[in-house]
């Protein structure tokens, strides 16, 4: 699948696709990566190293920093792949230098699947 | 996109290392939506503000920058921080937490930023015009500017907004071009809003379902600014809307175009029906008002209901320090306190530690904060109107 490239870079990784849309600040907890939003279909799972696949970013644009701070924690997904990427996990995702691309139809992708997502050609790959 | 040579200079590194990082982050977002150059902002609001918020790296990403000698070239406001900065240790916020967040705050005012700490700058002295392109990152404050003011902003997150307070420029493109502005959704009301709780359900309702649309209301037949206020912060949260337009109320409402565009009906079914989704608690530990900050309205309401009683649980009633300084000199603020209550400045339960203060259940009649409390602050929460919230805790 071809898209637009967000923030530059490379990534392989396990899928973990949420239909709901993420809103960092506040989803996500900024020292284990896990998602804390109550009710969100991820609840409970930890973002460290997957390929995070959601339709768009949604709530508060403390958000960058959520992303940015993951980053370096060491508890941040390994690259994001959106339907349509807003400012504030763009801004995250460039500054944090995790691998970005959107535009991509991401009902092709399920939990689990193996992905190789290489931004720099706004490309991701199902294995 | 096209970039003056003055700003091709900045690229070439002329005004400082930090500049030039903050200034390829806006030509690679402006690069990302189709932007066609930059273009100067009236002032800029950061989000971001809170050592609970942004922890350890945050810190040190602003201190590193604060120590190159980064300065803002437009008047540039804050969002709150995580405690009150001047009574933190009477209200019990932790000791190690004042320390990490007054070191972001020296952090902030090293590069010229007015450390004022609201989420409601337009009630505390940054008041965009009609039309005036600012870079604002506060969600709510996003939302009321762009849609209350009509001024012209993106949803900015926390570092683009300080890029464009230290580069006085923003990409153009998305709210700032007119075209972007119609709305994409129709919301149908019928019901009565009285309360500003009851703006709030109904933003929360529509936030969730439209996401990141811009909504045009029809049949709210009236609405002050707190209530539009609550509107706007419970989509911005429950949703991603950056601009709603209200008919007869909000100044694009009339020049925009509503034909054609899906409708969603709000009725009296929907607003119970939120209420009830809202409330996760039985009996709240702690009231908390003012999310958005309260206005100097909200805080003379609650005087008004508290005057001469006696609190068994704090309330408290978040706001600017510059309302506060008005609420003191209108009495309120006293006529609080001996109901045993507490008007808290420069901080929001949201951002503040109050799951570390011991609180379980938190009352609230904002569906923003109604959203956020149980995932970031680990509370149970009470949804209703201030009536039923400050009867509850006497």
């Amino acid at each position: 699948m071809k898209g637009r490239m967000i923030s530059p870079g490379k990534a392989e990784g396990k899928a973990l696709v949420s239909s709901e849309p993420i809103g960092f600040y506040g989803g996500i907890d900024i020292k284990t990566g896990i998602v804390i939003e109550k009710g969100h279909p991820l609840e409970g799972e930890n973002v460290t190293n997957k390929i995070l696949v959601f339709p768009c970013g949604k709530g508060s644009t403390v958000g960058s920093y959520v992303i940015y701070g993951i980053k370096k924690n060491n508890v941040a997904p390994a690259g994001i792949i959106n339907q349509e990427t807003e400012t504030i996990v763009a801004t995250g995702a460039i500054l944090a230098g995790i691998p970005c691309v959107d535009k991509i139809d991401i009902k092709n992708i399920k939990t689990g699947d193996l992905l190789v997502l290489n931004a720099d050609d706004g490309e991701v790959i199902v294995k | 996109m096209h970039l003056t040579k003055e700003e091709e200079k900045i690229l070439d590194g002329e005004k400082g290392e930090v500049t030039e990082r903050l200034f390829r982050l806006l030509v690679r977002l402006g690069e990302i939506y189709g932007a066609d150059k930059m273009i100067p902002v009236g002032s800029v609001q950061v989000a971001g503000v809170s050592y609970k918020s942004i922890s350890d790296p945050g810190t040190a990403f602003l201190e590193d920058m604060a120590s190159k000698g980064a300065k803002v070239q437009v008047l540039t406001y804050l969002n709150p921080a995580g405690m009150d900065l001047e009574n933190w240790k009477e209200l019990g916020f932790p000791k190690d937490f004042a320390k990490n967040q007054l070191r972001i705050m020296d952090a902030f005012k090293k590069m010229g930023i007015v450390v004022t700490s609201t989420c409601t700058p337009y009630l505390a002295g940054n008041l965009p015009r009609f039309r005036e392109h600012i870079a604002w990152s506060e969600s709510s404050a996003v939302s009321f500017s762009n849609s209350v003011i009509g001024a012209r902003t993106n949803r900015e997150g926390g570092p683009s907004a300080l890029a464009a307070a230290i580069c006085g420029v923003t990409p153009n493109y998305g709210l700032h071009l007119w075209e972007n502005r119609q709305p994409t959704v129709k919301v149908k009301v019928d019901a009565d809003l009285s309360y500003n709780s009851d703006f709030g359900a109904l933003g929360w309702y529509i936030g969730k379902q439209v996401k990141n649309k811009k909504p045009i209301f029809t049949g709210i037949k009236n609405a002050n600014t707190d209530q539009l206020k609550a509107l706007g912060a419970a989509m911005a949260a429950s949703g991603a809307v950056a601009l709603y337009h209200v008919k007869d109320l909000t100044p694009e409402a009339d020049l925009v175009e509503d034909k054609g565009l899906e409708t969603i009906n709000f009725g009296k079914g929907e607003l119970k029906e939120t209420y009830d989704k809202l409330n996760t608690g039985k009996k709240p530990d702690i009231v908390i008002f003012g999310c958005p900050h309260a206005s100097l309205r909200e805080i003379s309401q609650v005087a008004d209901r508290v005057n001469g009683k006696h609190l068994k649980k704090p309330v408290w009633i978040c706001t600017s320090r510059m309302v506060k300084e008005a609420s003191e000199r209108m009495g309120y603020n006293e006529i609080i306190a001996k109901a045993g209550g507490s008007v808290v400045a420069d901080t929001c339960m949201v951002v503040s530690p109050i799951e570390q203060m011991g609180y379980k259940t938190t009352g609230v009649n904002s569906g923003k904060a109604a959203n956020y409390l149980p995932g970031f602050c680990k509370q149970e929460v009470c949804f209703a109107n201030i009536d039923d919230l400050v009867e509850g805790q006497l």
